[in-house]
Order: structure tokens, then C-alpha cells, then sequence
């Protein structure tokens, strides 16, 4: 028998000799264990790994020499990067086709890739640690068995949505079939991603394995060993025909695939699907509406139809310009989660905040869970009371979702610390301030913290609108004074917004950013001034919101127009969440700094809503009346008098409804690019960023810029001129816009 | 629950009983080796002394004891005057709402004085050791001279609870104060309130059972299958062979009504390694290493031991077994490591004491499971481990396995959660004499809560603890 062996290891020192290729393969390798091969996947220049043309062109020929080699009976394949399986298609690949039928071709590429592997003699046990996503999930399903370790990092899922895309590799036909036509539609039509146990539970993955904690390896490194080496065991198992491959299914499992066989039943789910996209889209996003016919393809015309209509779909899809802005989001999203500015001296591991309202409150939750201790001060018992209960009903939600335990929760807790004075402020390293937005407020409490706290300790700003430059005044040390305009509700906001003024340090800069990062947050830093960039932005919409209001058009209707035109939340709803009486403090300042172009409505509007109580959401009415416990609001009727009395006669020239959207969008746009212009912004991606994650820009845009680009600068310029024509200065371009305008070949976005 | 009471109660008669009769010199100690001490006796700290070890046979869960629940006290009255006690701390993991300080009910059936204070710890596994080493602590303070400390547990009778909504009715059920009201209430009854609450099985802060834990962290120190069932077997044909040696005189006899005299521990079962390959994973299944076999099983049993200040001692007449030198207990991350303890305290127990692992004669470490005791030993044997993990500049070795639990361990003798530490300190002392050794070393694991059917208590937060003592002989010269 050990003469057999000793035989098989001259063969194989034999065969690599002669395939000079085996050496020189970087992301795919693979190495025989008894019987089974251990086939590992490895991108060298990147921290995740991607189905890129070379993992794609070296992972078909270790298949080849797998399937040829006859001392093998079985594979496993698996990641030798601890966290990421394979976290999906490369979207260069797709980014580099010229036209939709190379796209397509693309895709049949990858359709019969992993039809080889799903029809492989062999059986191939796939062995996930880590994000398994996409392109890597369509790899997974097609192996004959699924082992996944039971890490947070470990998540399954086909984001492909998101981008504008569809599963191009076999998923909108394979899918459907290994967990139920609802369960798949779930999975691409949200792409969100889900956990090891959900997955088994769901029949996505066989079985599950413990990560393994510290031994006389890393906890990482080891896992993947054990991963691997339990793996072995199953495939052995499987070529043995102990392990079965087919689950028994559950009574709901067989009574849901026999309502299933009805077509008539299928066409109602169908039916059903697509009204809900189309109601959550508007018909905006095309993606989701081509994942329902691919699969119904697949399921009603036969395998051939369904996958032939697969690739078709996904190359139509890669090059609409829906798939272009929210790749383009997602590349920006990397990119702002990144720290341009380095490492910072000192990490910030103790923070206090003050303020317990609202803001405060939400960045103490999305600050104390990171490991952060966390100091939450107010002036007063009740308020300081109802801020540690959002914090507790933040995380306590997270319980209910399972995504922590109590035990953690209460944990984390412990790591809070509320409190009505200034004691313990000596160890913070940085402070954020949420307290009321008055100057004189703001100069008050820097005074009162900058006597307190060490000389190494940062202070931040959490103002909307107030230019930092002008709070730094009262410093002492104004290289420490920095802006972090976060969003509310800050748990939910992805948008983080740092303000430097000309005398913030790099270090500041690069603590904050940490901080923010640590938080979980998307960054984007902008240069100081009245508004920054989002609320600057925001400005002149809600301007024009509230001339459109005076004009006759309803709160409702407002909402209806700029919904159907993407963005997630309506601008009379907006202005509700954000506070009347915010709104209309923020227009009277910025109208004060910019002059006449952030006209349009009347303030006084504004300011008789906030006279009168309707400050929006949190006082119970505004543009709609908020009932406790009711989910529909009804329109503030209360608000017809106030209009009567501030009443524009409409210009029927300008005031279709596709006229309406673009007055409130062109000039949201115009002064995002006068804020490049002028330096405020750094980069386009981070205007982009900014507009989208923090104002909910419409994501199918992908950005005021993008947006721009696609729309084209001279067709915006014409809409504007417009419109400056009946109303003036608020829509006259600005000088970038009107460069890109005059210029087709510049682009903002390459 | 009146069980734990009396069981109790008869160690604490036999032990005073024991201290009595114990007449014979003990073998003199030949000390084999040059140790880096000559002995751990510092001037002016007092010298904290065992004098004696005691306990029922350890019974397998649901076997004799369960009909020896009734047990009646039985108590031969000693010659040790009753209010020669200063203080009596019992441990115990599994907490009876009725008996809370099961240490004073225990005392007072046992015939103390009822001037005697008596008070009940708990610490997981180490709730015993946690006892013993208070005694210490109130010897040393000059508290006290005379302590009996031990540990009981009897995993036949656990508590169960009723669910949280019934007792939530019941309780509210006692404050209303009308017919109607308390109608109302029992109408509120539904079929999910009957169901009882079913001892947690989990660690309270990661809902890891212990079982999955073991194999997870066999499973980080790659220890095999086969290193597991090669230990389980090793650790019952010693017991065995101790047993049928009579080494194991610290088992007292303890008469069952109605049923014979128990005088045997009745878990120790030396099978064959083929018997042992056979089973199934208990925990991760299918493909985990921890089995049936190869973890310690669920026990009845209750042990207790007699410390004094030497000086006390000494004046009465005892023989002390050894000295108490010196303790540590320390804790680590209750979801990775768990069940590390041992290889935590034995460097710094060693520190403290100024000894080396050479200088160690005796070696008894608590064996939860196989795959537990065999991780700790590569943990204690790895540089990278002692680098990594424990800020140490090298590892500070494995025990040699010719000192390592020779009479057995918890996976032969079993484990009554209360009572393991009392039990290991006097094999430690017992075999000291035996063996002609000077130096021995105690270590056990804790967990925040407890495998299989125990209730998490409150208490058991903290999560990972570990307990070592290192106890010198008496040597009988002095």
C-alpha cells in the first residue's frame, strides 16, 4: 500500500513537471489529500476574492486536472482568506464589455462554467467561511454539497440587485429550484444577505461548522484548517454514499412545491411580485422586473428558455445607465470607507457627547457598540433619561433581531456612561456636541468642555448648518475643532459629514474619520461653510419646495412628483422629519449667506407653520398631520389658510409636473456643483455620496453629478434657462455647470 | 433537596469522626528531587493546614441516590467538641429556593453548635475549591482557627421551574385581592404557561453548551479522536486500579435505607478502545470528537474537608495532611475560552509560589472532558500559545503524565459539580504521602454556567475560572 502512495507522488511530481503552468498559477491552486483534492482560492493583490478572468481562467484548469486525475474521487473547494469565500463577479469584467451582447456573452461564459461543476462526476464539496455573494453563491449552489462555518462573517446572499444587475451566472434559474420560488425571490429581488444557520434552514447550505476559537493557531487560520479538514471528511463521505445529498424535505417544503406546480398559482405569485416592485420602484429600477422574467423563463418555457433569457436580461441590464449610478454608488461607498487621511496619533476609546436629544442620543448607540466607552451628558435628569432609553431601545431592538443577545446588550450598556455634569471628561479624546443650534449655546459649552477635558481631546460639532469656523472662534485650540453633521435618525443614516475649517489639523481629521468609520458610517469630508455641502444642497429644493406649495400644488402631490422621480422620501415628508421650524431657521441663514440664489418661496411660510406649532413630525402636524399609532397621514389642512394668504399665480410654462421635478432637481444639482466649484467638495464621488446617503438623491441617478452626466450638462442648462427666465437668479447656472455644458467630452465620473 | 441536607450532614459527622480516629503516623516524605524551595513556609504568615478529606462515594446520576432521597440523620456524635468549628462555607452550583444556605441547614443537622456561622458559595465546577480557599482566607485573616469546607451536588433532583408567565400569574395571584380579579387571572391561564422551564442547557453570556464548547476548543488544539478516547481510557483504568488498590480512603462508606451500604465510586469503567470508537459525537454533530465516553458524566456526591491553622492543629492533637500554600483563580473569555483555566493558572500559581513545574510531584487537574484536559496540556506546551495569548515570554510545559492524575479523575470517579475540589485537594495530599513527594498542584475549570441540566444562576457571570492550589506536605519531622 505505502509502495501505491510513494508511486502516486512520483506521478504527480511527474505531471508538474510537465504542465509548467501549475506553477505559475497565482489565485487558484489545489492539493490532493488521499483522495481528495483541496482545491484553494487565493486573489494575492486583493483582500477579498473576486471572480475575475484569471481566478475564472485558473480555477477551469485545476477543474480539468481534477476531473483527469484519476487518483481523485472527490473535491473540496475552498477560500484560503479568512472572511470572504468569494465576494463576487469582478465588475471590471463587466465594466470592460463594449456592448449588451458581450455582456450576455459574458454571462453564457459563466452559465457553463458552472454547469460543468453542477454536472462534475466528481462531487465538490463547497467549504464557505466568509462572504459568499453573487457570483461566489452561484459557484456554491452548483457544487454538489454546501458546508458553511457558522461565522458572523459568514453571509450568503445575491446582491446583484442593488447594482442594477441580475445573477447572470445561473442563479435566477438555479435558485428557485433549492429553496422554493418565494424564498428566491426574496433573495434577488432584496439581495440582502443572509446568516450561516438561516441559510441551512432554508436548504441553501447542508451543514454548518463551529469558527473555532484561539489553539495553538490563529482563531482564523485554525478555522479554515478545521473548515477544510471537516469538508475532507464529507466528501469522502459522499463518494462512500453515507452522506446523502438531498435533504428529506419538511411537510411545508412539499405542501409549498405542490401548490407550486400550479401554473395558475405560479402566475399569480408573478403577478403579486411584480406589483410590489413596481410599487417600491415606481418602475424606475429595470433590474427587478428582469429577475422575475428570467425566472419565469426558466420555470415556464424549460432550462434552455431560462437561461438563454438569464444572460439576455443581464446583458441589457449591465448597460443601462440605472446599473452604471448604482455601481458607480457602490464603488463611492468603498471609497468613503476608507481613511484618506491616515492613521490618526491616538485612537479615540473614550467619547462624550453632549446633548442626549435625539442626535446625541443616536450617535452615543452607534458609538458605545464598537468597543467605544461612552460618556452622555445633559443638562437635565429627564432628558438625559430619555436619551440612555433610545440607546437601550436601540440595541434591545438588535435582540429582537437576534443580531446581538441580552447578555451582549447589557454588555455593551455597561460601557455607557450618562451623567449630568462634566466629570470623566478629563480621559475623553474627543467630544461631540449635540446640543441646541445657537452660536451662542455652541460657544458656551466649547468654553465649558475646553476647560475640562486634556489637550490631546477633540472637539466636534454636530451643527447642520452653522459654519465650524465660526464655533471655533471661541477655542482656544482651533486645530482640535472639527464638524461631524451626522443624520437622523443616526442609526439608520449610512451619511457621516466632516467639516474642516482651514485651521483643523490632518490629525483631527484623521480621528475624526476614524471615529466615524469605527461608527460604521460613510464619509465624506467637505471644506468649510454656511450649510457645508448637504444642508447647502438641500437649501435651495426646499426653497423651490415651498414655492411650488405657494404655487397650488399640495403637500401630497409635492411628494407624488419627486417620489416618482426617485427619490426614497417625498420633500413635503422631508421637511416634516427634518423640523419645520429647522427648515426654516436653515433657510433664513443660508438665504442670509448666499443672497437672492436661495430665494424662491417665501420664509414667511416657513416661519407661520413654525408660529402656528406645525414644526413637522415631532410636534404632531406640519405639511400632515401625525396621529400615534396611525400608519397614513393625512394632509395638514390647517395649511390651506397660510397658503391662501401667500398665494403664486403658477407660470403654465413652467409648471407641468415633469417642469415641477426638474426645478426642484436642477437646482438641488446647480448648487452641488457650484459647492466643486467653489472647493467645498473634494470630488464629485464624494458630492455624489453625500447627495444619495444623506438627502436620498435618487439612487437610480446615482448622485447629482452622475446624474449630470448622464442627463447631460447642455439639456440642464437649456431646462434652467428656462426657468431662470420667469424666475431669475435661482436658476442660472453655475460657472462648472455651464463648462460642462458648453464641452460634451467632460465628464464628472472619468 | 433534603438529601443535599443530610448527605451533608454525615460528611460532616464522618470527617469529625475520621479526625478522631486518625492515630497512625503517615509515611515520612523523602523528597526524590532538588527543589527550588525547601519549603513554601514564609516567617510571619501563618501555616494553613489540611487535616483531613472526606466523601461519599461519587454515584452516577439517577442510580442509588435517587431512593436514598429521604435519607434520615444518622449522626454519631464525635469526640470533636461541637463548638471546636469556627465556621462552615459549603459550595454548591445548582442553588434550592428552599435551602439557600444549604451550608447552615447542613451544619445544624449535623449537630454543630448553632452558634456555628455557616455560609453557602457558588463558582461553577470550582464552588468547592471556592469554599476551601475562603476558609484560607479566614484562617489567615485570624477570623478563624477551625473551618470545614466542602461541596455537594445532586444532579438527580434539579429544580424546575414553572415558565415566567405562570410565575408571573402566581405571584400577581397573591396580590389580588377580590374573587374577581383572581378569576380574571386564572383565566389568563393558557396552555403555554404550563409548560415548566427546562434547566438551561447553555452558557448564559454565549448560549454555548459546555459539550459543544470542549469540542470546539479540542477541535482549535487539533486533539484527535483517538488522543481523546486514549485519555478517557487511561483516566478509568487507573481509577480502577486505585480503587481495587484501596488508595482511594477517602471515600466513606454511606448506607442507603432500604438498600445496601455504598461504599464504591460506581462510574469507573475501563472499556476497550474499539468500545470507545463506536460512539457517535454527543454535541457537534456528526462530525465532533467530544463523545459519551470521553467527557465526565453527571454525578451524585458530596465532599468536605477539615482546615485549621496549624498552630490549632498541632494544640488538638490532629495530624495535618498538608499545608495549604497558595491559590490564584483567574478568568478569560467565557465563548473561546472557556474551558482554558488550567493553562491560565498553573504559570501563575507557579509564579507566586516561586516554583517551577520541576519542583511539582503530584499533579491533579480536574478533567471535564478529555479533549479539555489534552487542549490545556498544548496550550501549556506551546511558546506561540504562552506568546499570544498569555503576555509570557515561553510556555511553561506540560505536566509529565508519570505525576498526572493517577488515581483516576473526573472522567472515571466522576463529577458532582459542588464537590470536585474538595476531592482533588485531598488526592493531592493523599497521594503527596504516598508517593513521597513534596509539592502537589490542584487545577479546574469552571464555566460561568453549567453543561447539561443545571439552571444558570445569577452568580455564575463571571464566566471562566480556574483554581489552583499548590499544598506542601507536612513533613513529619516537624
Amino acid at each position: 500500500k505505502m509502495a501505491g502512495v510513494r508511486a502516486l507522488g512520483v506521478l504527480s511530481r511527474i505531471a508538474s513537471r510537465r504542465y509548467p503552468a501549475l506553477t505559475a498559477r497565482t489565485h487558484v491552486n489545489y492539493e490532493v489529500k488521499g483522495d481528495v483534492a483541496v482545491i484553494r482560492m487565493n486573489d494575492p493583490n486583493s483582500k477579498v476574492n473576486t471572480l475575475s478572468v484569471q481566478m475564472q481562467r485558473e480555477m477551469s484548469e485545476v477543474m480539468e486536472e481534477v476531473w483527469a486525475n484519476t487518483a481523485v474521487g472527490s473535491a473540496v473547494l475552498i477560500s484560503s482568506k479568512p472572511g470572504c469565500f468569494i465576494a463576487g463577479a469582478d465588475i471590471n469584467m463587466i465594466q470592460a464589455c463594449t456592448n449588451t451582447e458581450e455582456v450576455t456573452r459574458l454571462s453564457q461564459e459563466g452559465q457553463k462554467m458552472f454547469e460543468k461543476i453542477e454536472k462534475s462526476p466528481k462531487p465538490i464539496v463547497a467549504a464557505i467561511n466568509g462572504s459568499c455573494l453573487g457570483g461566489g453563491l452561484e459557484f456554491a449552489i452548483s457544487c454538489q454539497y454546501r458546508i458553511a462555518t457558522k461565522s458572523k462573517k459568514t453571509v450568503l446572499g445575491t446582491p446583484e440587485v442593488m447594482l442594477g444587475l441580475l445573477p447572470g451566472a445561473g442563479g435566477t434559474q438555479r435558485l428557485p429550484k433549492m429553496v422554493g420560488i418565494p424564498s428566491a425571490f426574496d433573495m434577488m429581488l432584496t439581495g440582502r444577505n443572509i446568516r450561516a444557520d438561516k441559510a441551512k434552514k432554508m436548504g441553501l447550505v447542508h451543514q454548518l461548522v463551529d469558527p473555532l476559537g484561539p489553539g495553538l493557531k490563529g482563531p482564523e487560520e485554525r478555522t479554515i484548517e478545521y473548515l477544510e479538514e471537516v469538508a475532507i471528511e464529507f466528501a469522502r463521505g459522499i463518494v462512500a454514499k453515507k452522506i446523502p445529498l438531498t435533504k428529506e424535505k419538511g411537510t411545508m417544503q412539499k405542501l409549498q412545491d405542490y401548490v407550486m406546480s400550479y401554473p395558475v398559482v405560479r402566475n399569480q405569485i408573478y403577478k403579486t411580485v411584480t406589483g410590489k416592485v413596481m410599487k417600491q420602484s415606481k418602475g424606475l429600477y429595470p433590474a427587478p422586473l428582469k429577475i422575475i422574467d428570467s425566472v419565469k423563463a426558466g420555470l415556464e418555457q424549460g432550462p434552455d428558455a431560462g437561461y438563454l433569457a438569464e444572460s439576455q436580461n443581464f446583458g441589457q441590464l449591465a448597460k443601462t445607465t440605472e446599473s452604471e449610478a448604482l455601481i458607480g454608488l457602490y464603488q463611492g461607498q468603498v471609497i468613503c470607507k476608507k481613511n484618506r487621511f491616515g492613521t490618526p496619533a491616538r485612537p479615540v476609546k473614550t467619547l462624550a457627547i453632549l446633548g442626549a436629544g435625539l442626535m446625541g442620543a443616536g450617535v452615543a448607540q452607534v458609538t458605545v457598540d464598537k468597543g467605544i466607552h461612552t460618556i452622555l451628558k445633559d443638562t437635565t435628569v429627564p432628558g438625559l433619561a430619555r436619551g440612555e432609553q433610545q440607546v437601550y431601545k436601540g440595541l434591545n431592538t438588535k435582540t429582537k433581531k437576534r443580531t446581538i443577545t441580552t447578555f451582549e446588550r447589557d454588555s455593551i450598556l455597561s460601557g455607557l456612561t450618562g451623567q449630568l455634569d462634566y466629570s470623566g471628561f478629563e480621559k475623553a479624546d474627543m467630544v461631540i456636541e449635540a446640543v441646541f443650534e445657537d452660536i451662542n449655546i455652541k460657544h458656551k459649552v466649547l468654553k465649558e468642555v475646553e476647560a475640562v477635558i486634556s489637550p490631546h481631546c477633540i472637539f466636534a460639532s454636530n451643527t447642520s448648518a452653522l459654519p465650524i469656523k465660526d464655533i471655533a472662534a471661541a477655542s482656544i485650540r482651533p486645530d482640535k475643532v472639527i464638524g461631524m453633521h451626522y443624520f437622523s435618525p443616526v442609526d439608520k443614516m449610512q451619511l457621516l459629514e466632516i467639516i474642516t475649517t482651514e485651521q483643523t489639523s490632518a490629525d483631527t481629521t484623521a480621528a475624526a474619520v476614524a471615529v466615524g468609520l469605527k461608527q460604521g458610517k460613510v464619509i465624506i469630508v467637505v471644506g468649510d461653510g454656511p450649510g457645508f455641502y448637504t444642508t447647502r444642497c438641500l437649501g435651495p429644493m426646499l426653497g423651490e419646495a415651498v414655492r411650488v406649495l405657494q404655487e397650488g400644488v399640495g403637500p401630497k402631490k409635492l411628494d407624488q412628483l419627486t417620489t416618482s422621480f426617485g427619490f426614497p422620501v417625498g420633500t413635503a415628508t422631508l421637511a416634516d422629519e427634518v423640523g419645520i421650524d429647522v427648515a426654516a431657521h436653515v433657510a433664513e441663514d443660508l438665504g442670509k449667506a448666499f443672497g437672492s440664489r436661495f430665494g424662491g418661496g417665501n420664509v414667511e411660510v416657513l416661519k407661520t407653520m413654525v408660529d402656528l406649532g406645525f414644526k413637522g413630525r415631532k410636534s404632531g402636524k406640519g405639511c400632515y398631520v401625525y396621529q400615534e399609532g396611525l400608519k397614513t397621514k393625512e394632509v395638514n389642512r390647517e395649511l390651506d389658510d397660510i397658503m391662501d394668504k401667500y398665494k403664486l399665480t403658477p407660470h403654465p410654462s413652467v409648471s407641468s409636473d415633469s417642469d415641477v421635478q426638474y426645478r426642484l432637481v436642477s437646482r438641488f444639482v446647480n448648487e452641488a456643483v457650484l459647492c466643486l466649484q467653489e472647493g467645498i467638495l473634494n470630488s464629485p464621488v464624494e458630492g455624489d455620496i453625500g447627495a444619495v446617503f444623506g438627502l436620498g438623491f435618487p439612487p437610480c441617478l446615482g448622485g447629482p453629478f452622475r446624474f449630470v452626466d448622464s442627463f447631460g450638462a447642455d439639456k440642464l442648462v437649456q431646462k434652467m434657462r428656462a426657468y431662470e427666465a420667469v424666475y431669475g437668479d435661482h436658476f442660472t447656472p453655475c460657472q462648472l455647470l455651464l463648462d460642462h455644458a458648453n464641452d460634451p467630452s467632460k465628464k464628472f465620473h472619468k | 433537596m433534603t438529601s443535599c441536607i443530610q448527605v451533608q450532614e454525615l460528611l460532616c459527622t464522618c470527617l469529625m469522626r475520621q479526625m478522631v480516629c486518625f492515630t497512625e503516623p503517615s509515611v515520612k516524605s523523602s523528597l526524590k528531587t532538588t527543589k527550588s524551595k525547601k519549603s513554601l513556609s514564609r516567617p510571619g504568615v501563618k501555616n494553613i493546614v489540611l487535616v483531613e478529606g472526606v466523601r461519599t462515594p461519587f454515584l452516577l446520576s439517577g442510580t442509588t441516590y435517587v431512593s436514598s432521597l429521604l435519607h434520615e440523620g444518622l449522626l454519631n456524635k464525635t469526640a470533636l467538641p461541637k463548638d471546636a468549628v469556627d465556621y462552615i462555607i459549603y459550595g454548591t452550583v445548582i442553588q434550592e429556593v428552599k435551602t439557600s444556605n444549604i451550608a447552615r441547614e447542613a451544619a445544624l443537622g449535623a449537630g454543630f453548635s448553632d452558634k456555628t456561622p455557616s455560609h453557602t458559595v457558588t463558582m461553577a465546577c470550582i464552588s468547592s475549591n471556592q469554599a476551601m480557599t475562603t476558609g484560607v482566607g479566614l484562617i489567615a485573616s485570624g477570623q478563624c482557627d477551625t473551618i470545614v469546607a466542602g461541596g455537594v451536588e445532586f444532579m438527580s433532583d434539579v429544580p424546575i421551574r414553572h415558565s415566567r408567565k405562570m410565575r408571573k400569574t402566581m405571584l400577581s395571584l397573591n396580590k389580588a385581592k377580590t374573587l374577581g380579579q383572581r378569576l380574571s387571572l386564572i383565566g389568563g391561564i393558557r396552555m403555554a404557561h404550563l409548560a415548566p422551564e427546562l434547566p438551561a442547557v447553555a452558557e448564559f453570556s454565549t448560549a454555548e453548551t459546555m459539550g459543544h464548547s470542549a469540542d470546539r476548543l479540542a477541535a482549535a488544539f487539533g486533539v484527535t479522536r483517538l488522543e481523546q478516547d486514549e485519555f478517557a481510557l487511561r483516566s478509568h483504568t487507573l481509577a480502577k486500579k486505585a480503587q481495587d488498590a484501596g488508595l482511594l480512603e477517602d471515600v466513606i462508606s454511606f448506607k442507603v435505607p432500604g438498600r445496601d451500604i455504598v461504599s464504591k465510586d460506581n462510574g469507573i469503567r475501563p472499556s476497550s478502545m474499539e468500545q470507545l470508537a463506536k460512539l457517535k459525537a454527543a454535541f457537534v454533530k456528526p462530525h465532533g470528537t467530544v463523545t459519551a465516553a470521553n467527557s465526565s458524566f453527571l454525578t451524585d456526591g458530596a465532599s468536605a474537608v477539615l482546615i485549621m491553622s496549624e498552630e490549632k492543629a498541632l494544640a488538638m492533637g490532629y495530624k495535618p495532611k498538608a499545608y495549604l500554600r497558595d491559590f490564584v483563580y483567574v478568568s478569560q473569555d467565557p465563548k473561546d475560552q472557556l474551558l482554558l483555566g488550567p493553562a491560565y493558572g498553573t504559570p501563575k500559581v507557579l509564579q507566586r509560589a516561586g516554583l517551577t513545574m520541576a519542583d511539582i510531584d503530584v499533579f491533579e487537574f480536574h478533567e471535564a472532558f478529555a479533549g479539555q484536559i489534552m487542549a490545556n496540556l498544548k496550550a501549556m506546551d506551546s511558546d506561540w500559545f504562552a506568546q499570544t495569548y498569555m503576555g509570557r515570554t515561553s510556555k511553561v510545559g506540560a505536566p509529565p503524565m508519570e505525576k498526572f492524575n493517577l488515581w483516576g479523575g473526573s472522567l472515571s470517579l466522576g463529577h458532582p459539580f459542588g464537590a470536585t475540589g474538595c476531592r482533588l485537594v485531598t488526592t493531592v495530599a493523599h497521594r503527596l504521602r504516598k508517593e513521597g513527594g513534596q509539592y502537589g498542584l490542584v487545577a479546574a475549570c469552571a464555566a460561568g454556567g453549567q453543561v447539561r441540566t443545571y439552571p444558570l444562576s445569577m452568580h455564575c457571570l463571571i464566566a471562566e475560572v480556574h483554581r489552583a492550589a499548590v499544598a506542601q506536605v507536612v513533613k513529619e519531622d516537624d
